[in-house]
Order: structure tokens, then sequence, then C-alpha cells
């Protein structure tokens, strides 16, 4: 079931230092909403505050409110593991667990649970899984394979696959086709088309083509200078703007006039 | 026309033997071999020396626990000694491997920078302590401490034959010196260990915790299984260094040549105590018999390396390129 997510007055630091600002944005249930800005502009720091991965990292720390379905998931109640089970994330760099078949990275999220699932219906979810990441056809023969022999493109599905397998409710991309060639973006682009189905998905991504082919909402990040946080310029459908952008900095930036 | 710098080579025809190549590729392949011609002299000698021995004991020198082989007949065999070195090195692993794997997950994952640096640099230097400064130590401090303990054990788990004594004495046994010699190798294991762990790559560690796994659950699902032949390899150093250790368990142990499971009773002796306490003694055929104990202790570390090896090879499928 995906879930929508309400960010209000979310600021995030390293330290002392602020990286992003004060933002708040709702983000629409099955539907894809993408991160925009240059470098260094909090959108991957933001993306990991949604999930509670940002607080992983020693001495950070979060402001503000982060509903998931009307629940704050920084209430001091909430357990930050069933936060990441119910919101998956892929990352910028294919990271297939390296001592794992392909099955087994699939099923991995799987095994944590704590009930114990049948082999076959495991070897279901699997395919499924798999299947639903666009991956089943070339990896069927080969499940007992190290993950880490698939091709970059291939490790990126086996990755959504593995996000997926456990059902989450929102899937996090942090720039998933940066490391990845033009095929395989594209076949991870459709994927993401089919996906938003099922999830909420919240996309950072440094191609502006690629905000504009995948994504219902764009949200343009930006910071006033090196050592300022970022903040949330505008948010708007995405074709609105790339057409007719509400702030001249967001013009700037998609006209690549800027970062 | 003037040239910037060397400027392309007039042809491209021809082979040219660089100086520098064939320096180094021959300086490689000398490291390589002279490791080889190493390890190959000291198996020769071990096994010339120990013929004499051999040829005069009237014992079988795998089965007998006697050791006399400077009286006539010659009698002497390695049971004894191959016992107390497989039990001391054993026991000390059960200890060390535990307690280092902890302390190295701790520095790498759990514990905040600053104490893990500290810790780290603890742990390094108690690595480098001298044998004989354990040895000393166990003798002064550990046994007069581990009376209690091994009287404990006799008390309420006797029952269990190894932990059974019925003299009432608990010094100089197995147990103390197996104890030393878990302290001794505890910080060859976590140090080596902790390096393993520090190297899983962060990448791994976050995509587990990204599935909603818990603190455990990482450990398990992406440090665990990637360190895992850095781990055995740790262990077998430890191992490695336990089997050899001499100073340390010739202090301790009363050198008393008995296959005793009761390992908290005094007596037992290893190959390297043995060597070193008898080596003064000895007479010709003994210095051999000394020689012939050698070479079983050699070859038992290289079995124990060759079995490690197989160990971490038999997944090199999920390790290639790590």
């Amino acid at each position: 079931m995906a879930k929508r997510i309400d960010i209000t007055n979310v600021s995030s630091y390293y330290g002392k230092f602020e990286a992003v600002s004060d933002v708040s944005l709702r983000i629409e249930p099955n539907a894809v909403t993408a991160f925009i800005g240059p470098s260094g502009c909090g959108k991957s720091t933001l993306l990991r505050t949604l999930n509670r991965m940002h607080e992983v990292v020693p001495g950070t720390s979060v402001t503000g409110e982060i509903l998931l379905d009307g629940e704050n998931i920084y209430d001091d109640t909430v357990d930050p593991v069933n936060v990441r089970r119910t919101i998956g994330m892929v990352f910028q760099r294919p990271n297939p667990f390296p001592t794992m078949s392909i099955y087994e990275n699939v099923a991995a999220g799987i095994r944590l649970d704590a009930r114990r699932m049948p082999k076959s219906e495991l070897d279901g979810l699997v395919e499924r899984s798999l299947q639903a990441a666009n991956l089943w056809n070339e990896v069927k023969d080969r499940l007992k394979k190290p993950g880490a022999s698939l091709s970059g493109g291939q490790q990126q599905r086996l990755c959504i696959a593995r996000a997926i397998a456990v059902e989450p409710a929102v899937l996090l991309m942090d720039e998933p086709c940066s490391s990845l060639d033009p095929i395989s973006t594209l076949a991870i682009e459709d994927l993401i088309d089919e996906l938003k189905n099922n999830y909420t998905i919240v996309i950072v991504t440094h191609n502006m083509q690629q905000a504009a082919r995948v994504s219902d909402t764009t949200a343009f990040f930006n910071l006033a200078g090196i050592g300022q946080p970022g903040r949330l310029i505008e948010s708007a459908p995405t074709a609105l703007i790339f057409s007719t952008p509400g702030q001249k900095a967001t013009e700037d930036y998609i006209s690549g006039r800027f970062g | 026309m003037t040239k910037l710098g060397a400027g392309v080579p007039d042809s491209i025809q021809g082979s040219v033997v660089r100086r520098g190549d064939l320096v180094f590729r021959r300086l490689a392949k000398g490291a390589g071999l002279a490791v080889l011609v190493v390890l190959a002299a000291i198996a020769g000698f071990l096994v010339w020396r120990s013929v004499p021995g051999l040829r005069a004991n009237t014992a079988n020198f795998l089965t007998s626990t006697a050791w006399f082989p400077d009286q006539s007949p010659s009698r002497f065999g390695i049971a004894a000694i191959a016992f107390g070195t497989v039990v001391t090195a054993a026991l000390a692993l059960l200890i060390a491997v535990p307690i280092g794997f902890g302390v190295a997950l701790f520095i790498a994952f759990y514990a905040p920078p600053k104490l893990a640096t500290a810790l780290g640099f603890i742990v390094d230097l108690l690595a480098a302590v001298p044998s004989i400064i354990f040895g000393l130590w166990g003798l002064q401090v550990l046994m007069p401490h581990l009376g209690g303990l091994q009287r404990w054990l006799n008390d309420h788990l006797g029952f269990i034959p190894i932990f059974h004594n019925s003299l009432g004495i608990y010094t100089k046994s197995l147990f103390v010196a197996a104890v030393v010699l878990g302290v001794m190798v505890l910080p060859t294991v976590s140090a080596i260990s902790r390096e393993i762990f520090l190297k899983v790559p962060h990448s791994n560690v976050e995509a587990a915790l990204a599935l909603g796994a818990t603190r455990w659950e990482t450990m398990r699902m992406a440090v665990l299984p990637f360190s895992r032949p850095g781990m055995i390899s740790a262990a077998m150093l430890g191992l490695g260094r336990a089997l050899g250790e001499t100073i340390a368990v010739a202090l301790i142990l009363s050198a008393l040549n008995v296959v005793n499971w009761h390992v908290t009773e005094p007596g037992g002796n290893t190959f390297a105590a043995n060597i070193a306490l008898g080596w003064n003694e000895a007479g010709p055929i003994g210095l051999s018999a000394l020689i012939a104990s050698g070479l079983v202790l050699f070859v038992l570390t290289l079995v124990v390396n060759v079995v490690a090896r197989s160990i971490i090879w038999r997944r090199a499928e999920f390790h290639e390129g790590l």
C-alpha cells in the first residue's frame, strides 16, 4: 500500500552544520516525486531523512516533523527499524550483498522478518520481485550465482528487487541511474513508471531529462552558497516546473544557466 | 620541428627489453622463490637431523608418552606433547576467538570514534607485548588467581571429565597455560579481525540497514559473511601462535609428559616447551629426537594452514575481487 508523506519544517544537520533547512513538502502516494538541484543542496540528505537513514551517521540530527499517512516517523515511540522496513531505499551505486547469490539477495529482507516463510512461498516471492524489477528473464537460470556477477544495470535492478521484495509503502531512490549506461537507465526509468502503481516513489536525480521523463512532481532545491544550508525553492507538477517555473532560480537551473 | 619532451617514438616496430621491468620481474620472482627455498630448507633440515634419533628409538614415536631419548635403550614418543600442544592451543582459541571477535566488532561498529581509536591502539600494543612478559605474568599473577576458578569448575562441572580434578592441586596445569595462551592470542585475533571488519564496504552496511535490519542483523547479513575468510585467517594466525608459543608455556607447565584429560591438574607438556626445556641437556640422540618432534609441529602447523585456506577458498566465487 502506497503511503503519503507530509514533511513539515524539517531541517537535517551533520553536527552543527545545517545541510538542509526548513523544508515543508507533501509527497503524494502512487506518484513519482523528483528532487532536483545542484550538488550540496541537501536533496540526498533530505531523502535519507525520510527513512531515518540520516541518523545512521554519527553526530547527525533532524528537527521538524515527517508524517507517514499521519504518523510521525520521528516520534519517540517509533522504531527506526520499522520505518526502514516500511520505506525502502535504492542507493546511488548498486550495492548487492557480495557474499550472497542473486536469490539470497532478493530474499535478504524477507528473511529479516521473524516469521519463517516456506521455501515454495519464498521462491514465488523472489520470482515476483525479480519480475517486478524486470530482471527475472535475465537471471532465472542462474539464481544461485553471486549477485556481484551481474552487470551494473542488472545489479541496480537486483537492488530494486531486493527493496520491493519486502513490499514497502514507499521507495526512495538516490540517483539510481548515475552509475549506469543509457540503456540500463532507460530500463530503470521504465521500471519506475510501473512501480508507481504500487508505491510512493521519491527519486533524487542530477539528470533533469530524467526528472522530466519519470516524475509527476518535481521539487527544486538550491543553496545560497558554499557552507549555506540547502533549501526547497519550489515544488510543482513536473510539467509546470519545466515549462513555467515559478522562481527565477528554478528557471536558471533547468535551462542550464546555473549549476 | 622542435620536439616537446621525448615525443612519439620514431617507430613502434621492434621489441625493447626495458631494464626497469626486467629488474623488477627478477626481483619479484626471486623473492617468491626465496620463500619456497627457505621452506624446503627447513623441512629438509628437520627430516635430515631427525633420522638418527628415529633410528635409535625403541618406543613408538607417535603413541609413546615417554621422553628418554638419551637413555639406553632410547625411548621417546610425542603422544604427551602432541596432546598438550593441541589441547592448550584449542582451549586458548576457545577463549580468544569469541572475545577477540567481540572486541573487534565493538571497535569497528559500536564504540564511539574516540573510544574505538583508543581501544584499537591498546589492542595493538597488547599484541606487541613479548611472550616472556605474558609468561611471567601468567606464572606470578594469573596462576594464583585461576585456582579459584578451576576449583569452582571441579566443584560444579566436575562431572565433565576435563574439569574433574582429583588431586586438589590447581597450579601448573594445561588449563592455566591455555588461559595465558588465550590472553596472548586475543590481541592478535582482535587486531586482524578489526582490520577485516573495517574493510566491509559501507554501502553494504547501509543496504542492510535500509532493508530494516537491526544492528545485529546487519552484522549477520553484511558484515560477518563478508569478513568470514579474514576471520578464519585471524583465528588461524592465533592458532599458529598458540601452537608454537614456547617460553610462556615452558614457564608455566611442570613439564610432565603425561596424557591427562583432566586439564586443571598439574602436568602436561607441549612441543615447543619440550624443545626449549630439553635442548641444553640433550645428548646427540636427544637433540635428534627433539628435532623430530619439531618436524611434527612443523607439519601440524602446515596442515592447520592448508585446512584454513581450503575453508577460505571454498566459496571463492563469492569473494572474487574482494
